[in-house]
């Protein structure tokens, strides 16, 4: 691998098929935002079903989340995409690593979420009720919006595994990023050193700012809780 | 359908599987174990050492926590000096495990006062035995319910060697579908599809939903037992 990445021949033979790399880069950025956005719509609903006061979306809610947090993100993309065609439904491999990428984030952003509300005092629900707000108009209009200070860096945090999961498209030939030096790994020239490196780098490109960015915010709130204790509770009133 | 349970998971199909499990649980185990050693080791060079061993501390850690899990397990799949597939992915495990444990860690020592080291150090305790004594016995206290997410991440990638044809329980669960005849005997239905990554599924929920439920109560326990500062 070591005397692979200093061969220059083997960076001269890759980087003339820089456009492959493109598209797999840009199929990665595609497939993260889908992902992401399907991952957001089914964590919120999903928070919101775990917050709620009947017992049925609850309980609906909590097999959401323990299925897909407790079962691998592999064997839910293997099911999709080798099982499903055996009763006649069979997704193209980047819609199925979309959905699964996403439905399997959104179960951890729905624990995110929920974790944001059940921060909210309770008065604060009271008051929007009081006020005649219905029950979305409370969580649109009120709640969510005050969540979004405490749950802004694990969601980044989970969009940065979002991004490093959508590798498993690889898996079923979505033509990703990792799917391309996987290709490189394997067809004559075998110049799998390089890369992995480039796309190893090209990952961490996308991931390290953002995972930096939810660290650094996450200890200025710890800081600024152990500070003046009673913080959390001033913004939210 | 009962009928096709019996039909389906004879002996060899399940001991097939359960071997397969078997594989998965003894990289994860190894893979646990070894992290969490390293990981701690890392944590506190991230957190206490001088400058320089703390940077390179910290590139190793954000390298392997921004750079997706499957990479590794191809890389050292490919050029990790082991003798074995399975322990050349366990190295793989290893390596990007040890950079999130050593996040865990470090979240958890910074919860620890500075001045903690000042009292040791004044009641006579060595650096070492501050650390092995005051310092990380707090520090572990916190951090269980994370490291248990953390363990329960690591079972769940274990799933990334069926790429590398390392037989764990999802490369076999897959790989019965295309042996299905020569082993069962008949064609094979949908049901019997959906049936074997039922099962499969069912082996790695129990084992991270347990884990889960114990996350759950030591979260609730350090929320309402004694303070833990």
């Amino acid at each position: 691998m070591i005397e692979q990445i200093l061969t220059p021949w083997r960076w001269q033979t890759l980087l003339t098929q820089w456009p492959t790399l493109l598209r797999a880069f840009l199929t990665t950025l595609e497939a993260s935002v889908l992902a992401l956005l399907l991952a957001l719509v089914l964590g919120v609903i999903f928070g919101l079903m775990s917050t709620s006061h009947h017992r049925l979306p609850r309980v609906v809610a909590r097999i959401y989340v323990e299925f897909f947090q407790n079962t691998p993100l592999m064997i839910q993309l293997f099911f999709v995409f080798f099982a499903l065609p055996y009763v006649g439904v069979s997704l193209p491999a980047f819609a199925c690593g979309v959905l699964c990428v996403g439905v399997y984030t959104g179960a951890y952003i729905s624990e995110v979420v929920r974790a944001g509300i059940q921060s909210i005092p309770l008065g604060q629900f009271e008051a929007a009720h009081s006020q005649g707000f219905t029950y979305l108009q409370t969580m649109l209009l009120i709640i969510l919006p005050q969540t979004a200070r405490i749950i802004l860096p694990p969601l980044v945090n989970q969009c940065v595994n979002l991004i490093k999961n959508t590798s498993v498209l690889a898996m079923i030939a979505g033509g990703d990023l990792m799917y391309v030096a996987n290709n490189w790994a394997t067809n004559g020239n075998a110049s799998y050193g390089p890369a992995y490196l480039i796309i190893g780098v090209l990952y961490f490109l996308l991931c390290f700012p953002l995972s930096t960015w939810a660290r650094r915010y996450e200890e200025k709130l710890q800081r600024q809780d152990t500070q003046r204790p009673a913080a959390g509770k001033e913004a939210a009133a | 359908m009962f009928d096709q349970l019996a039909d389906l998971f004879t002996p060899t199909v399940l001991l097939y599987l359960l071997r397969g499990f078997a594989i998965t649980l003894r990289v994860a185990v190894i893979a646990i174990l070894l992290s969490i050693l390293f990981g701690t080791i890392l944590g506190l060079i991230r957190a206490y050492a001088p400058k320089p061993l703390r940077m390179l501390a910290g590139a190793y850690i954000e390298w392997f926590r921004n750079t997706p899990h499957l990479l590794w397990v191809m890389v050292c799949f490919i050029a990790a000096p082991l003798p074995s597939d399975w322990a050349r992915c366990a190295m793989a495990y290893v390596l990007f495990t040890s950079a999130m444990m050593a996040e865990v860690v470090r979240g958890g020592l910074n919860a620890i006062p500075k001045g903690q080291f000042e009292a040791a150090h004044s009641q006579g305790f060595t650096l070492m035995g501050t650390l092995r004594y005051i310092i990380l016995p707090q520090c572990f206290r916190r951090i269980v319910p994370t490291m248990l997410s953390q363990i329960i991440t690591v079972v769940k990638d274990t799933s990334f060697m069926a790429q590398v044809a390392v037989a764990e329980l999802l490369f076999r669960t897959k790989n019965l579908m295309s042996i299905f005849y020569n082993v069962v005997g008949r064609q094979i239905t949908a049901l019997d599809v959906f049936l074997l990554f039922g099962f499969a599924m069912l082996l790695y929920f129990l084992v991270n939903f347990a884990l889960s439920c114990i996350v759950r109560y030591l979260q609730k326990r350090n929320h309402t037992g004694l303070p833990h500062r």
